[in-house]
């Protein structure tokens, strides 16, 4: 006990109110003592609940004791239990602080886990993913779907004993390619069809499977009936259009399936995993260095934040301690990412508001700035590659375009940066078309972001004083002097000022961090010696969380003792869930309103389909 | 005065002021050059964008790369209009119908530049299971741009080597004009099933199908007598 008390910083000490996680977890324990104990795995710390009670033991966590925001839901094979299990984050918007986690584990066989759809509706696509991953059955899930898959694929991929096409080894790194010094094995050669694909043994094409979207148009509210005008009688179809794949307006390769009265819409259901590229199954291979350069191309416009959340998770589990010098660094290279994007995003807000690519060319030419900056940093524009555990790869350069880096900084963050900051003000946020288009328009109420699990910019747009970098602070973030912009209509412009504001704290906090990067020069950048091969002293599970751009970026790490690989490694990815909220701040709104709205939540599609 | 035997600009003599501005040549030797010149400096490509390798190609089209220069800044939203699909980022299985229906809408002379390490052979994600390993197993590929993502510049100097590429193409030979078979060059769209189907190996297929339904056989077989006795 005295151990404990020296060794913890005087700020928190036992002898203080309790922790409202501790005191959360004693209490469902209390209520529920046949239901939920604590979770005996070394390592775990959360809170396993019987299957059947969970929707009884989440109400009470968010209507009693104040959880009430459901950050993460993600599937876990434990093939070895023969178990299917559900892992739930849960936080507190009021109080802040650490997560109360629930377990819960079903027989691999059978698994069916009543859904938390009617407690957060924000668990929709969460569930809907685990379900097309593991094939969890989510009871009382009003459209359980595959999500990333399309329906109709053969399997669950993410259980542990299922082989894609490419299979080589359980593990990386491979054996050699060349074992012999020149017989080169490419995967395709060992393919039948030449390509990346497999059928189930015996498949005989017949024409009928390819019928994939019925239950897609199915339940779309509307879809195939009428209305009959009252004055002329005149009988109205509903229509149903697709918007996407391929559309200059989604931002990518997402889709969206709308029903139409007129204009106005009915119904909106979004259609995702046309960039499906299979994050997690690969990243459960990849040694835990081999996955950095994987997190850069989740959004890939916010390279270097992705790599902080996923550093964080692998340092908790490490136990590993960052040098000063590093973390200063990793503020700068974090808050610079978070400038780049939100120029990035507002460019196509605008962009889709009608102002067709002239802000946006304004707004790139700070963004190439920051971007060369990147680049002599780590050695790419966009896919840095750049944090390592326990510090970063490369120290600051001695010059940046021909400037020493410290007069380059200096002058983009306090003269080029506020400057263009100043212009977008002038130019656009006044600007009538821009207002007409976008007050109102995209209403998301204080409650319902936090029950869909909205995260960053349109959390705090719509009232909820959320910031993972105050209510959890890592890194430095505690000892840095900003706020943390909150505004309270929830519709696109507010959306809008959310992210101008923040880049001007972005900037706030650059101003602070330069100083320090001066008085650390020369020191350590990483502690101990640069690892390639790390094998992890303990095991358990990780959940790193950064407040990333677009809003909490979360990853889930499971390991055993000395792996080399996580076990599990899932994202909890903004974009993604921010979507889940699309049709409902859609609903009642014109068909062109549904681009602006879409823009205004900044979606990456690399992250909403990983 | 020579002999007007080989060609044209044999029996005109140009005076010496002129000859920078004035080109000798005969219709044959001039249309193609023409044609050429034409096309590659209005290179339009379509509005396409798969994942990451997009946004370097969105920066190469603003202004501090300014595509501008090589006639390719027009970037046209329906593949009606465009010559130039840019294959940018990484090729999944639920999008690769997509992507040919949008190859078969583009009008001839249309040219596929796979842009990145993803489009040219599946990149990181290879090994993915969703993750077609390389858009040229659908597509005919004029230039591969390698990369993760290609810089801008990487980009332009794809974009001049199909530049090149159109140079070298001559109307007498050009796939485009033949009138015997319509649907030359649409290339058969994919389909989804429980895995993505290339309707072109359906006897592959049927007949990988046939011999695990052999093994089967075989296997029962094995195993059969020794349950029984
Ligand atoms: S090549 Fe690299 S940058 Fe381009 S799409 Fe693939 S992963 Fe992204």
């Amino acid at each position: 006990m005295e151990a404990t008390l020296e060794a913890s910083p005087a700020g928190d000490s036992p002898a203080i109110v309790a922790d409202p996680v501790v005191d959360a977890i004693d209490r469902l324990k209390e209520k529920f003592p046949e239901a939920v104990t604590d979770d005996p795995r070394e390592g775990y710390n959360g809170l396993m609940v019987n299957a059947s009670q969970l929707p009884a033991v989440a109400r009470t966590l968010k209507d009693e004791l104040g959880f009430d925001y459901l950050s993460s839901l993600t599937g876990v094979d434990q093939i070895e239990d023969g178990k299917l299990e559900a892992v739930y984050h849960t936080y507190s918007i009021e109080k802040g602080g650490g997560s109360v986690t629930l377990h819960v584990q079903v027989d691999r066989d059978n698994p069916v886990i009543p859904s938390l759809m009617p407690i957060w509706p924000g668990a929709d696509f969460q569930e809907r993913e685990a379900f097309d991953m593991y094939g969890i059955h989510f009871e009382g899930h009003p459209d359980l779907r595959r999500i990333l898959t399309w329906d109709g694929f053969n399997g669950h991929p993410l259980r542990k004993d299922w082989q894609e096409p490419f299979y080589e080894d359980a593990q990386k790194p491979f054996g050699s390619r060349w074992p012999e010094g020149n017989a080169v094995h490419r995967a395709e050669e060992n393919n039948p069809y030449g390509k990346n694909v497999q059928y189930p043994a015996g498949w005989v094409p017949t024409g009928e499977e390819y019928d994939v979207e019925t239950d897609m148009y199915s339940i779309l509210k509307g879809n195939d009936g009428h209305t009959v005008d009252r004055a002329t009688h005149m009988k109205t179809d509903k229509l149903t259009v697709n918007i996407g794949p391929q559309h200059p307006s989604t931002h990518g390769v997402f889709r969206m399936v709308v029903t139409l009265d007129g204009e106005t819409i009915l119904d909106l259901k979004p259609v995702m995993g046309y960039l499906h590229r299979n994050h997690e199954k690969i990243g459960e291979r990849n040694t835990f260095l081999g996955n950095i350069p994987y997190t850069d191309r989740l959004d890939y416009l916010s390279s270097m934040g992705n790599n902080h959340g996923y550093v964080l998770a692998i340092e908790d589990l490490m136990d590993l301690d960052v040098p000063e010098r590093a973390e200063w660094i990793r503020i700068l290279t974090v808050e610079l990412t978070r400038i780049c994007n939100h120029l990035w995003a507002l460019g196509f807000l605008l962009n889709d508001l009608g102002a067709l690519q002239t802000p946006m060319l304004y707004f790139y030419i700070e963004r190439e700035l920051i971007l060369d900056f990147f680049e002599t940093l780590s050695g790419a524009r966009m896919m840095c590659n750049y944090m390592r555990f326990g510090g970063v790869a490369y120290d600051l350069p001695d010059d940046v375009r021909g400037q020493p880096t410290m007069a380059f900084l200096n002058e983009l963050v306090n003269e080029r940066l506020p400057a263009a900051l100043d212009q977008a003000d002038r130019l656009m946020t006044y600007n009538e078309i821009v207002r007409a288009r976008s007050i109102g328009v995209g209403f998301l109420s204080r409650q319902d972001a936090i029950a869909y699990s909205m995260a960053g910019p349109i959390l705090r747009a719509s009232g909820v004083n959320y910031d993972v970098r105050r209510a959890e602070p890592y890194s430095y973030y505690d000892q840095l002097d900003f706020d943390v912009p909150v505004f309270y209509n929830g519709d696109i412009y507010d959306r809008y000022r959310v992210r101008i504001e923040e880049m001007k704290q972005s900037i706030r906090i650059i101003k602070q961090v330069l100083p320090h990067l001066e008085a650390t020069k020369g020191a350590p950048i990483i502690s101990g010696k640069p690892q390639y091969a790390i094998r992890m002293p303990r095991p358990g599970e990780a959940y790193g969380r950064v407040e990333n751009p677009k809003g909490e970026l979360g990853y889930y790490v499971t390991t055993k003792r000395r792996s080399s690989n996580p076990e599990r490694y899932h994202v909890r990815a903004t974009s993604f869930i921010n979507l889940t909220a699309l049709g409902k701040m859609c609903i009642g709104h014109k068909i062109a309103d549904v681009v602006a709205i879409l823009g205004s939540i900044d979606i990456v599609l690399g992250e909403v389909d990983r | 005065m020579t002999t007007p035997a080989t060609g044209a600009s044999a029996d005109v003599a140009v005076p010496e002021e002129l000859q920078n501005n004035v080109w000798i040549t005969n219709i044959a030797k001039l249309l193609d050059p023409a044609y050429n010149w034409a096309r590659k400096n209005s290179v339009w490509p379509m509005v396409f964008g798969l994942a990451c390798c997009a946004i370097e190609m969105i920066c190469t089209a603003s202004s501090r790369y300014d595509l501008a220069r090589f006639g390719m800044e027009v970037f046209r939203a329906t593949p009606r209009q465009s010559d130039l699909m840019i294959v940018s980022g990484t090729v999944t299985k639920k999008m690769v119908p997509t992507i040919v229906r949008l190859y078969n809408q583009m009008p001839e002379p249309r040219y596929v530049m796979a842009m990145g390490a993803c489009a040219s052979g599946g990149g990181p994600f290879k090994e993915g299971y969703t993750v077609v390993d390389g858009i040229d197993k659908f597509l005919p590929v004029d230039v591969y741009v390698p990369g993760c993502p290609p810089t801008p510049q990487a980009l332009i100097n794809g974009l001049i080597a199909l530049q090149e590429k159109i140079d070298q193409q001559s109307l007498a030979t050009v796939p485009w004009y033949r009138k015997d078979d319509p649907t030359a060059g649409m290339v058969e769209i994919p389909v989804l099933g429980p895995d993505l189907v290339d309707v072109r190996q359906i006897d592959i297929i049927k007949a990988e199908a046939k011999k695990a339904a052999q093994l089967a056989e075989v296997e029962t077989a094995v195993t059969e007598p020794e349950a029984a006795s």
